[in-house]
């Protein structure tokens, strides 16, 4: 199984973090894995976006021209993005200041509103994790016991008493998720 | 150290591409770091800072004033027989072309880490291979070479980072690890190699007899210099490099060879446009045609030999890089004329996708 | 007194120190360099360091500073001897460290090295012979040319609006919170010789005591740069150069 991922947002809504988490994830259950960054300034505010690939096998390109899943956490991003998922593919974006939505049809469209939902109940932090819930609700690509181990893992000691915080977050993406038709 | 710090060497990490060279250079026994921040490499210095390997290997890091300072703090570390490095890129690294030509000329051994980005001037901060001239043509002034190694995953940014030093040592000789922008800041899995001591002074006078660590009563003054005012003698030391050289390219060659036996067509790229055509490379074999792929892992010395043999065998070459197309020339040296040699690159900071190595090489070579 | 008295070793009243070897110099006559290497192989031998002691040359004349005194050396390329220093004497603390610069190495190409090894506060010692010329060159104009002199790329002189100040750096260095010892010197006379010398010694000693970084300017003649007989040397540069940049200690903490 290449499960082949592009995650893009502002800088600041954790699209690099999520990433990092997904790629512990696949570390955990022995997987190989990549995480190659949009990297420099464009983190500090504009638009970031992170290719994450969970492998069986050893993984060629790190670079992609297509995806079998989008996260997109803003309109630029679905603009760049919705064109390149596979036929097939999985596109999953919170609708959160979009006036634009996805147009295709061949593709399976996913909308979870984690910002909203954030802002009403005061997770922002989380907020990555939120989505990232959705994610393995409808594309179930890592366990969630391999997600808390690598989150473990990708977070200093310090921070170790947020982990508690960070699995209701996924638990309630995996609520807020909705299917567009 | 945080418990977090120690790791046993077996341990499959996840990091950067730049972290595991900070990692592997405290762990081969380096002796001084010496460098200037600069995107998209920051993280070589920043790790170490962060690790302190002073207070465990006794590992000098020193953030200089600027690239010139840091490749001068190198040629004094390694004038003393140290295991030294620095680590740039590609603005930077031109900085450092003095430096690197009087360590070469000194006949010194030190690693230079150069994690490209997209030029010329202050360019982008997006990766780039356009600096591959500079590194194997000898980027400096006078007739020099560095020994150039270039990783196509965050395991070979750890493995070259011992190699390099290994071979800088084995020959005297300045070693450059030349990786991309993508090399450096992708993560992936790594296992980091097992530690090894730093040297003792005792045994880099044993093994460096001409390091400039003080002159003990038993022998003469050692003096790195670099000065020849008599035309002869710097001829004489120039043969003497041209041997050292002759002698890598005859022992030191290193590359990868990715289904080429029954290849009727050749890719040949280096770093992360190796892994970009390998993907391609799936996809034509996928149709059925015929494509292998030449990874050169050392650039000086150059794979010429296999590149040779394959020219007798396959339709056509296809060499993929981000540049205008600079190795393509040593390819094209390698073959010689026998088959057609075709380039595809992107410039600049962008890189060439899956899909544009697979076009090139429908268009430029199957369907041609 | 006859040759055999003379080399009678009871009678003896002067002799070269070991650390300088029997190397004819490539010193002009009335050079201060010559005496500037002497003082500091009697320093290394008085201090018993000469096993200890690792030389930075620069680019200009005194790159062949490693042809005469017998310690060991490495010659920087142009403005980089400090950079070289920081590095050596990071890695080998309990070594004696100098660097030994011209102007314009030290105060031109040198700069940024010369202040941030200075501002580090690196316990190195660094000789900087100042003559207000490039002497390997052919005399070119140095930063530290006085105003109207004359050189081969100031040939009427220089002036403000073409060349700028002279510049003196040694002040700068004295701001620095890295320097622990600056002073400037010259060693046109027995009095400054004898001055010099103390002050090297007490920029080596610092630098083995880790106080921070001593800067020991020694003002200097270039007879051959500046086309004088080396007496006259010596007068030009008390007339000249010494109201410009005045002997004394500058600090000493």
């Amino acid at each position: 199984m290449t499960e082949e991922i592009i995650i893009a947002g502002f800088g600041g809504q954790g699209v690099l973090s999520m990433g990092k988490i997904l790629a512990y994830s696949g570390l955990m259950q022995g997987q190989e894995v990549s995480w190659m960054p949009s990297y420099g300034p464009e983190q500090r505010g504009g638009t970031a976006n992170v290719t994450v690939i969970l492998s069986d096998e050893r993984i060629s390109s790190p670079v992609l021209n297509s995806y079998d899943t989008a996260i997109v956490l803003n309109q630029p991003s679905l603009e760049r993005f919705e064109s390149r998922v596979k036929p097939g593919g999985t596109l999953i974006f919170d609708g959160n200041g979009f006036h634009k939505f996805p147009t295709r049809k061949d593709i399976n469209v996913y909308r979870i509103d984690a910002t909203e939902y954030s802002l009403a109940n005061n997770t922002s932090k989380t907020l990555n994790m939120i989505i990232l819930g959705g994610l393995l609700k409808v594309r179930p690509i890592v366990q969630i016991e391999n997600v808390l181990k690598g989150l473990k893992k990708s977070l200093p000691d310090r921070h170790h008493h947020l982990l508690g915080m960070n699995e209701k977050a996924l638990h309630i993406g995996m609520d807020l998720i909705k299917k567009v038709d | 150290m945080s418990d977090s710090k120690k790791h046993t060497h077996e341990e499959v990490r996840l990091m950067k591409g730049n972290e595991a060279i900070a990692h592997a250079a405290i762990r081969c026994g380096c002796d001084g770091y010496f460098g200037y921040p600069i995107t998209p490499q920051s993280e070589i210095m920043e790790t170490l800072m962060d690790e302190e390997p002073w207070n465990s290997t006794g590992m000098v890091v020193l953030q200089a004033e600027s690239e010139t300072s840091s490749i001068n703090m190198v040629y004094g570390a390694a004038s003393c027989g140290k295991k030294s490095m620095t680590s740039s890129s590609s603005p930077g690294v031109s900085l450092m072309q003095e430096g690197i030509s009087y360590i070469a000329a000194g006949e010194l051994p030190c690693l230079i880490v150069n994690v490209m980005r997209g030029g010329p001037g202050l360019g982008t901060i997006q990766p780039s291979q356009a600096d591959y001239f500079q590194a194997v043509k000898g980027g400096g002034h006078g007739d020099y070479k560095l020994i150039t190694l270039a990783p196509a995953s965050v395991q070979e940014m750890a493995d070259h980072t011992v190699l390099a030093f290994d071979l800088a040592f084995k020959y005297r000789t300045p070693a450059m690890i030349l990786a991309d922008g993508i090399i450096g800041q992708m993560m992936e899995k790594v296992i980091l190699p097992p530690f090894q001591p730093r040297l003792t002074e005792e045994e880099i006078r044993t093994r460096m007899p001409w390091a400039t660590l003080g002159k003990p009563a038993s022998r003469k003054p050692n003096v790195i210099t670099t000065l020849s005012l008599d035309a002869q003698e710097m001829e004489d030391t120039n043969i003497r490099l041209q041997a050292k050289y002759r002698e890598i390219e005859k022992n030191e060659v290193l590359f990868e060879e990715v289904e080429c036996e029954d290849a009727d067509y050749l890719i040949i790229a280096f770093g992360t446009c190796a892994r970009v055509s390998q993907k391609a490379v799936d996809m034509a074999r996928a149709e059925g045609i015929k494509v292998g792929l030449i990874r050169p892992i050392t650039l000086f010395p150059f794979p010429t030999d296999i590149i040779s043999k394959y020219a007798d065998k396959v339709k056509s070459m296809l060499t993929i890089e981000m540049s205008a197309g600079q190795m393509v020339e040593d390819v094209r040296l390698a073959v010689n004329g026998r088959v057609p040699v075709e380039f595809y690159g992107r410039m600049g900071g962008m890189n060439p996708s899956p899909d544009g190595v697979y076009n090139a090489l429908m268009t430029k070579l199957v369907n041609k | 007194m006859t040759t055999n008295e003379i080399i009678n070793p009871a009678n003896l009243v002067y002799a070269k120190t070991k650390v300088m070897n029997d190397t004819p110099m490539h010193y002009c006559p009335g050079c201060s360099h010559g005496v500037v290497h002497k003082i500091i192989g009697e320093i290394i031998d008085d201090m018993g360091v000469q096993e200890n002691t690792i030389g930075i040359a620069p680019v200009g004349c005194a790159v062949f500073a490693y042809k005469y005194l017998d310690i060991d050396w490495q010659q920087a390329a142009h403005g980089r001897a400090p950079a070289l220093a920081t590095a050596v004497k990071r890695l080998l603390p309990d070594r004696l460290v100098f660097t030994y610069q011209g102007d314009g190495d030290l105060a031109a190409i040198g700069t940024a090295e010369t202040i941030h090894a200075c501002n580090r506060g690196e316990n190195i010692a660094i000789i900087f012979i100042n003559n207000g010329i490039y002497g390997m060159t052919g005399g070119q104009m140095a930063p530290t040319t006085l105003h109207g002199m004359k050189s081969s790329t100031s040939p009427n002189g220089r002036t403000v609006p073409l060349n700028g100040h002279p510049l003196d750096i040694t002040k700068l260095l004295a701001m620095l919170d890295g320097t622990c010892y600056v002073t400037r010197q010259a060693v046109h006379n027995v009095a400054g010789v004898r001055k010099t010398k103390k002050a090297i010694r007490k920029a080596f000693e610092n630098s083995m005591l880790g106080k921070g970084t001593s800067i020991v300017e020694v003002v200097s003649t270039c007879s051959s740069g500046w086309k004088l007989t080396p007496e006259a040397s010596n007068d030009w540069m008390v007339e000249n150069m010494f109201p410009a940049y005045p002997l004394g200690d500058l600090k000493d903490l």
